[in-house]
């Protein structure tokens, strides 16, 4: 906990040398994206199709508050709140039907094709939220951004912002740290890798796995709300499978089942993706689709376990376990 | 009269083009267990070589039928040797692979016909019925939703290389015991379900703007089709098409083409759920 709270002080101290902190803010917010799938899926086995869905939602959330109250800290708190009562109706749905690996994707990528459909094609003038037109394809701009609690007219933008982000990222990533460390964590851990066991152990699956789901879509939510603030506008496309996407192949590419992985994962490909954006020799989604698939084929684990098992076979020798002595002891018993 | 004919087509259609969207990945998932999320992509490249043979000269229906079949068949030959071949058995891992294909397949695509949109136009003139003008290509379509349902059935069923391959698909060991290569017949599966997708975007080709990224249209609607039927192949196929295409025409129809989309969508939410194993899981139990 120590050693994250210096590391992390560390990186938000010297980050904003190295690149300008416009760009940095959002690689922080996919960060926080893909932490929000690696909860999931990395530790409680569900891998979701959509969780653009819950990111697309949190930033329509805030966009569409934000309009009608004019003031950024409701529409904050109701953006993480609306995708993870969301979740919990699609989750409770799923897996109290006790669907499973692909029909589970199928039915998170259904949702959030529902989501980008409807969303695409609401330009028309009856589709209004209180004061706020969803405007369809060109999404909804010039919503109050992110201010200070209580004062609508002290924006926080620019530096400030990135440091605003950073925290809340590094406050995300302490409470799943405290959230796997609890019991809920290690039964949900547990419940990834054998579920039946775990139900026969009398934990109620179903309802543990729900839980889970919505506390990751409330993750995505905030990055979506975090999203809208940086972006000033959102648009249809937050909700498209390209994103989803995305999401599944920063967590691939980081490690499942790390807690740092997806967060390092969703950095360094957005800001790849960023630098490559400045050529155009070849093209980007080249590049991605190459990644995804050379690390499927060659490092299924992503990079982070595998960095850490190179670490523990290169200067791991004085932790090596006492495995001579137990192996003598059998051979002589 | 008139109209009640005209809807009877289009429900017609659209659960043909559904049949035919989904073809190849029903072979490729109900014969293989491999999810290919390059499907779409496969379709699109498809129609690129359609679009590109008949600018070569070639006559329009050799290129639909024949050419663009051969050549997106041997670009999944490539894509199985070098990809998929390490990954059978791994449901996810495979899905993951080919969802970064079908990026590539995007990227390369763009850095060759450019981000453009391109088309033919239908080679079948419409005609009219009573007040109502139909596009005759749908015709076209129908039939080869048909003709291609019967010929996988008679391959399938009345081929002696059918019949290996459906029992590799049930039993790779006993097929093995046999004298059968199953990596060989894998190969072979691949490269008629890579041909099916190939053939499906050719014929579809005429009736969209082909652009780089127009697999993904096809890729959402071909998953949820064959998950939706479930384990048996031709059954399956038609079950789920038929609901969703008449799901997805009703709410056309009455409301609006947007609605239908998503009644599609929420048709196919509420069918898991209820049927998680997908139609023939739970009918049509052990048919092919």
């Amino acid at each position: 906990m120590l050693i994250t709270l210096v590391v992390s002080a560390f990186l938000i101290w010297v980050m904003p040398m190295l690149i300008a902190t416009y760009t940095l803010t959002v690689l922080v917010i996919y960060g926080m994206l893909g932490l929000s799938l690696g909860l999931i899926w990395g530790f409680g086995g569900i891998l979701c199709f959509g969780q653009a869905a819950f990111f697309g939602l949190g930033a329509y959330t805030y966009a569409i508050a934000a309009v009608n109250i004019g003031e950024s800290t409701v529409p904050m708190v109701l953006a993480v709140l609306v995708p993870a009562i969301f979740a919990a109706l699609l989750g409770a749905m799923m897996f109290y039907g006790r669907l499973t690996d692909v029909y589970l994707g199928v039915i998170t990528l259904v949702v959030t094709l529902i989501l980008f459909k409807f969303v695409n094609s609401s330009a028309g003038p009856q589709f209004v939220i209180g004061k706020a037109r969803m405007g369809g394809f060109n999404g909804i701009p010039g919503f109050q951004t992110l201010n200070v609690p209580g004062n609508p007219d002290a924006y926080v933008w620019g530096d400030p912002y990135f440091y605003v982000c950073a925290v809340a990222l590094v406050i995300v990533f302490l409470l799943v740290t405290c959230l796997l460390r609890s019991s809920f964590g290690r039964i949900a851990i547990g419940i990834r890798e054998n579920e039946t066991r775990m139900a026969l152990m009398g934990y109620d699956v179903a309802v543990r796995k729900t839980i889970l789901f919505a506390i990751g879509a409330a993750i995505a939510g905030l990055a979506g709300a975090l999203f809208a603030n940086w972006a000033e506008i959102v648009t249809p496309g937050l909700f498209s499978l390209g994103q989803s996407a995305e999401i599944i192949i920063w967590c691939i590419v980081g490690g499942l089942g790390t807690r740092f992985g997806p967060i390092l994962g969703a950095a360094g490909l957005a800001y790849l993706k960023f630098v490559l954006g400045q050529q155009s020799m070849i093209d980007n989604t080249l590049i991605t689709g190459l990644i995804l698939v050379m690390f499927v084929l060659f490092l299924p684990k992503g990079l982070v376990p595998a960095v850490a098992a190179l670490w523990r076979i290169s200067f791991g020798r004085t932790r090596r376990k006492p495995q001579r002595t137990g192996r003598r002891r059998a051979r002589h018993g | 009269m008139d109209l009640g004919f005209v809807i009877f087509i289009e429900m017609l259609y659209a659960v043909a083009s559904l049949v035919l969207i989904s073809a190849g990945l029903a072979v490729v998932f109900g014969m293989m267990k491999v999810i290919n999320l390059a499907h779409g992509e496969f379709m699109m490249l498809g129609g690129y070589a359609t679009i590109t043979a008949v600018g070569l000269g070639v006559n329009v229906f050799v290129a639909m039928l024949v050419i663009a079949p051969l050549i997106v068949g041997l670009i999944g030959l490539i894509v199985e040797r070098l990809v998929i071949r390490h990954l059978y058995g791994r449901l996810v891992d495979t899905m993951l692979a080919t969802w970064g294909l079908s990026l590539v397949f995007i990227g390369l695509a763009t850095m060759i016909f450019g981000n453009t949109t391109t088309g033919i136009s239908t080679p079948i003139p419409g005609f009219t019925v009573g007040n109502y003008q139909i596009n005759g290509y749908n015709f076209f379509i129908i039939v080869v939703a048909i003709v291609l349902v019967i010929a996988m059935l008679a391959v399938l069923k009345g081929t002696r290389a059918g019949l290996i391959a459906r029992g590799t698909m049930q039993r790779a060991d006993m097929a093995a015991a046999l004298g059968y290569s199953p990596d060989r017949i894998y190969m072979a599966t691949f490269f008629c379900g890579a041909a099916l997708s190939g053939l499906a975007g050719a014929v579809l080709a005429p009736l969209v703007g082909l652009v780089p990224t127009s697999g993904g249209a096809y890729i959402a609607k071909a998953f949820i089709t064959v998950i939706a039927g479930g384990p048996s192949l031709i059954a399956g196929l038609i079950s789920s098409a038929t609901s969703f295409g008449l799901v997805s025409q009703i709410f056309t129809f009455t409301i609006s083409p947007v609605i239908g989309e998503v009644a599609l969508l929420v048709a196919a939410v509420i069918l898991l759920r209820l049927m998680p194993q997908g139609i023939t899981g739970r009918f049509f139990k052990g048919k092919l």
